[in-house]
């Protein structure tokens, strides 16, 4: 038979081997060389639950919350899971449209795939959880999930608390990927520099899920989970009632208020005006809200407290004055005779209110009543001193005192986004004089003009070197955080350091500035803002100030300055108010410094005073240039949308009576009565009588 | 060697046996490892059969019994009867066509009351004993060509029936029995040629079609080139060369489109793309394609099948994750894992290890039935241990091939592993024949 063919028996062996040599060749290639299927493999099947621990609380002086947790919801979706459903009750039950509706679960599916929940709607409405729970078994694929929100028992503090939201990619970036898509993450204020104490530690769930993305049980029961830790409290300095009080009273009008305990740097109350209540920012609105705020021209969400910039003006002077008794230049005793005018630079400029004889016979007399001849001269004795050669070395000495006061620098304080205000350096004066200047140049620095420029919060902390008799601590909020740790000191150890910043002048020569401002109370410019039983130091200042509006300069009403410090012998609180073009300081600063005094030190307001706050409240000074600027800012935005969307709906309320929108006006040429002419009218998609077929356009398959 | 008992036990080849019964235990593991659910009663469910592992096991014991039977039988029964038992399964097959029950999208299974009954699984045994039957017959000369094309007859008639019943993985089967033919002399050259068709058939998936004519036609100008004295002498070579270019370039051109368009189903067409990792041309795209919304690519549903197979396989790494620790093939994510992809548990479960031991089995097995055929002294037991040989090769190669990608999916199943009883009976009265034969192997059987 075929005996000759035997040697065949050893090439199907050979076949049979290198088949299975193939096999176990891709086998090597899957199982050990390509390392990519184990974790794919985990990321089918395993799914990390990510359990957000509860966020700290923050808690004023007195141990109140001010701002607290409560529980909402999140609508969650499934788009795999979404069969059969009745899309049109869901989008009635949600108040959406069904384009919205496919928009979204195709923003999910990009998001998370089909097969993962991704979020909805996040935040429902206490109406529409209520809807939809009594619903939520004909809406198979959705559900609600549980979020925890920030709440603001007091409504105050939206500035220096700030607010949460979900990280956007840049934060993501910049965390190191630390947050995921969805997460919560502080924005702003304390809840933003406190972060990571206020966020607690996450936890994971590991569980294991099968193909229909169904949770069917802990992966290795549980061995890799990570229980969550709640985040720690914030300790403040804070004074909740201070801080209503603050609030309300810049209600209706454009300023800031900063109120500091000296001893220790502590921030006791900090509003800016206009302000909104924090809760706005929470919850299902949160985004309206916040683009409502985001287009106010008096920007409510500037925190005008710690970025806003003002000239000082006269309440720079006590400063001023310190600096001239450093130096040696003066004693307290020093006179300046002034008749009305400063006339050593030729120029009879500054002017003063003041011009009988002796209203500056002395430093305490001079700052009572406010000299400006006295402060400029003072100035000009600093820098022009002989030991530095010449104006230029001077005047850096000089901003060196500037800057140890906190003042052209950044203080530090616990809240992002600070200001340095401005204390010109000699370059500015370099270039604006070719080189050649003097201290006649820049003379009205001595009376905190020229292009001085500071934060309420500099001025407060001015006012706290001035009552500790020549040191500071960097103003702050946190006291101190819960269960504190070493490794806090990251966050609280520059706020318990000394800022020693003049050394040579004592205790009396304090005094006797001291006693000046008090003076301002007794017979000076703030005379009203004396407090029931207490001593106060008070400074008021009142800045001219200008714009541009619609290509004319025009003049703008004063802004009001004031700063105080109380009680003048034993302070316990300075405050530094700006109102911005609201008048004189005394007349609308100082009344809201001296509520707070009031409230503060004796604990209640007496009669009189409450009266006072009250109708203070009342009080509408918002500048009225704004009703102008923000038409101009509505009818510029508008405009830029219409010209993307060519929507007329945008600009309509802005054109005069008859007047029709630009691009509408270009068909207005008059047609020819032809009957061609008829039928494009009537194509027109404006008209809507008919709507033009649209043009075929390619669609792949 | 049992004393009590020498008619049955003696001269069986026990080597054979102890890899059916390993392999057999390793199936039955890998069905409880795919199918086992968390708190299933396992003893209870012995004695109830309600979960597939139990299932699997009285089917291994029917198995046990009938291999038993078939030892007890005489040898020279096989040869006297394959004629009659291939007529019956071919019987069977046409009975499909009127009385077949329309199950899974088959047309190729009969039931009998609780039983599915799938006659082309049968005529796996009844084609290898006809094709012995035949080849072994003093009056076949296997050098004539007639004789080749009757074997071929034998073989292939089968396999189209199961084409007709929409069981094109069982039908390519059959074509295993080649490698028989290629031991008692089949031309080496025929091999040779349908291997190259079958290269032509797939370069024509993976190249652009007018390319590949140029190619084709490049190849056939080089080879003139080349043989240019011979065909200056002889002209009839450069019509054969001309010739055979333009039948290749007519497969190419028209045979090719002609398969993919009416003879394959869709669901092949796209196990085929699948398999090379090309996007379906869209001439062969019947009914509607899904586009994939990220990547605006064709969603292939084959695609995932694989790629979840190969994630199982792949995220075994060297050692496994150890039996019922599989996350693939535990929680739904490998497709028909206790039937076709049943190779996915071991790989997932045991990683590379396992998977070696067991493919090593299975070569153990191939070889051991390739050296007893080779010492039979009668070509009937030869023929059929090639036969046996062949088929549980084709199996395992197609089988763990498709699981890791390397060949489309044709549902298959893996010899003496995959959940089925109809499966696990063929092959084990397979292999049971094979050792009653060669415990005759002195004996010449007609």
């Amino acid at each position: 038979m075929s005996v000759f063919n035997q040697s065949r028996s050893r090439i199907i062996k050979l076949i049979f081997l290198l088949v299975f040599i193939m096999i176990i060749g891709q086998l090597i290639n899957l199982q050990l060389l390509s390392g990519k299927y184990g974790p794919m493999a985990m990321d089918n099947a395993v799914y990390p639950k990510i359990v957000y621990p509860e966020r700290g609380i923050i808690y004023d002086r007195n141990g109140k919350a001010i701002l607290n947790n409560a529980i909402m919801y999140d609508l969650m979706v499934t788009p795999a899971e979404i069969k059969g459903m009745d899309t049109a009750a869901f989008c009635s039950l949600m108040e959406i449209d069904t384009a919205d509706f496919k928009k979204r679960i195709i923003e999910s599916i990009i998001k998370n795939t089909r097969v993962r929940p991704s979020t909805f709607q996040s935040l429902l409405t206490p109406q529409m959880q209520a809807r939809f729970e009594e619903n939520s078994w004909r809406f198979p694929g959705f559900a609600m999930v549980e979020r925890p929100v920030r709440v603001y028992p007091y409504n105050v503090g939206a500035h220096l608390l700030g607010y949460v939201s979900e990280v956007s990619p840049k934060d993501i970036e910049r965390s190191e990927r630390f947050y995921r898509m969805g997460d919560y993450i502080g924005k702003n204020g304390l809840e933003s520099s406190y972060e990571k104490v206020l966020m607690g530690q996450r936890g994971v769930q590991y569980m294991i899920k099968d193909n229909r993305n169904r949770l069917v049980g802990k992966y290795e029961d549980g061995e890799f989970d990570t229980a969550a830790i709640a985040g720690r409290g914030l300790r403040t300095y804070l004074d909740v009632e201070l801080q209503e009080i603050a609030e309300k009273m810049l209600s209706g009008k454009v300023g800031a208020v900063v109120a500091i305990e000296p001893k220790t740097g502590g921030i006791l109350a900090m509003a800016s005006g206009p302000t909104f209540n924090p809760n706005d920012l929470t919850g299902y609105d949160m985004e309206k809200n916040y683009r409502r705020l985001a287009l106010d021209v008096a920007q409510p969400l500037l925190n005008r407290a710690v970025q806003g910039r003002y000239e000082p003006g006269s309440t720079f002077k006590p400063l001023g004055g310190l600096v001239a008794l450093e130096e040696g230049v003066i004693t307290p005793s020093y006179g300046y005779s002034c008749g009305g005018r400063y006339f050593a630079c030729g120029t009879g400029k500054p002017g003063c209110t003041h011009s009988n004889a002796g209203h500056a016979a002395n430093l305490r007399v001079a700052t009572a009543n406010s000299c400006n001849s006295y402060f400029t001269h003072i100035y000009r004795l600093v820098v022009d001193q002989k030991k530095y050669g010449n104006v230029k070395n001077g005047y850096m000495k000089w901003r060196e005192y500037m800057n140890a006061f906190g003042l052209g620098v950044r203080l530090g304080v616990d809240v992002p986004s600070e200001n340095a205000g401005f204390i010109p350096d000699t370059s500015v004066y370099n270039k604006e004089n070719r080189g050649y200047w003097s201290s006649c140049t820049n003379l009205t620095l001595g009376i905190g003009q020229d292009k001085m420029g500071a934060t309420p919060l500099q001025l407060a902390n001015a006012m706290c070197i001035i009552a500790n008799k020549g040191y500071y601590y960097t103003p702050h909020f946190v006291k101190g955080i819960d269960d504190e740790t070493a490794a806090d000191s990251v966050y609280l150890a520059k706020y318990r350091k000394k800022h020693e910043v003049l050394t040579h002048i004592p205790d009396e020569m304090y005094q006797e500035i001291i006693n000046g401002m008090e003076d301002v109370t007794i017979f000076g410019t703030a005379t009203r803002t004396r407090v029931p039983g207490q001593r106060v130091s008070a400074k008021t200042g009142t800045a001219e100030n200008y714009t541009f509006l619609d290509g004319r300069k025009i003049k703008l009403e004063n802004n009001a300055m004031f700063v105080c410090f109380a009680p003048a012998d034993n302070p316990k609180i300075a405050i530094a108010v700006v109102m911005q073009n609201a008048g004189y300081g005394g007349t609308w600063s100082g009344p809201i410094a001296k509520v707070l005094m009031e409230k503060y030190l004796n604990d209640t307001l007496s009669k009189a005073t409450k009266a006072e706050y009250e109708n203070f409240v009342k009080v509408n000074r918002m500048p009225k240039h704004f009703a102008r600027l923000q038409y101009r800012e509505d009818s510029i935005r508008a405009r830029w949308f219409f010209d993307k969307t060519k929507d007329s709906t945008y600009i309509r309320k802005y054109l005069r009576r008859g007047e029709v929108a630009p691009a509408e006006k270009k068909e207005d040429n008059p047609p020819k009565s032809t009957i061609k002419s008829a039928i494009t009218f009537m194509l027109e998609p404006k008209h809507k009588f008919f709507r033009k077929p649209e043009a075929p356009t390619l669609t792949t398959v | 060697m049992s004393q009590r008992n020498p008619g049955i036990s003696k001269g069986i080849d026990w080597s054979v046996v102890g890899i059916y019964i390993l392999i057999v235990t390793i199936g039955l593991m890998a069905i409880f490892g795919a199918t086992y659910k968390e708190g299933d009663p396992i003893v209870q469910s012995f004695f109830n059969f309600s979960t597939d592992y139990s299932k699997q096991f009285i089917f291994f014991g029917v198995s046990l019994l009938l291999g038993l039977f078939v030892l007890l039988t005489d040898s020279k029964f096989f040869p006297a009867t394959a004629n009659i038992f291939y007529a019956a399964g071919i019987f069977m097959m046409l009975l499909v066509f009127p009385f077949h029950s329309n199950i899974k999208g088959t047309e190729s299974i009969i039931k009998l009351g609780p039983l599915n009954f799938q006659p082309a699984e049968f005529c796996k045994i009844t084609v290898a004993l006809a094709l012995a039957k035949y080849l072994s017959r003093p009056e076949t000369d296997f050098t004539q060509t007639r004789s080749q094309v009757i074997a071929a007859c034998i073989t292939l008639f089968p396999a189209i029936l199961s084409i007709l019943q929409k069981e094109t993985g069982l039908a390519l089967v059959f074509f295993a029995f080649f490698l028989v033919m290629f031991r008692e002399g089949l031309p080496a050259s025929i091999l040779v040629v349908g291997f190259s068709v079958a290269a032509l058939v797939v370069m024509t998936l993976l190249l652009e079609k007018n390319l590949l004519a140029f190619i084709l036609l490049g190849i056939g100008l080089l080879v003139a080139l080349l043989l240019r004295r011979q065909i200056r002498r002889d002209k009839v070579l450069l019509a054969k060369i001309i010739g055979i270019t333009a039948i290749c370039v007519g497969i190419q051109f028209f045979v090719v489109p002609f398969l993919f368009k009416t003879v394959l189903g869709k669901h092949q067409v796209e196990r085929i793309y699948s398999t090379i990792g090309k996007e379906i041309p869209e001439e062969y795209i019947r009914g509607e394609v899904v586009i994939n919304e990220k990547s605006g690519k064709q969603e292939n549903t084959a695609d995932y099948n694989v790629k979840q197979s190969k994630i199982a396989i792949g995220s075994g790494g060297l050692t496994g994750k150890g039996l019922l620790k599989g996350t693939q093939t535990r929680y739904g994510f490998v497709p028909e894992q206790r039937t076709d992809f049943i190779f996915d548990t071991i790989g997932e479960g045991f990683g590379f290890i396992g998977s070696f031991v067991l493919l090593g089995l299975y070569l153990l097995l191939l070889f051991r039935i390739v050296t007893i055929a080779e010492r039979q002294r009668s070509v009937f037991s030869r023929c059929y241990a090639y036969g046996v040989a062949s088929v549980i090769f084709f199996h395992v190669a197609i089988n763990v091939s498709m699981t890791i990608g390397l060949a489309p999916v044709i549902g298959i199943p893996l010899p003496l592993i995959s959940y089925g009883g109809a499966s696990l009976l063929t092959f084990s009265l397979l292999i049971a024949i094979l050792l009653r034969l060669d415990a005759d192997r002195q004996m010449v059987l007609r």
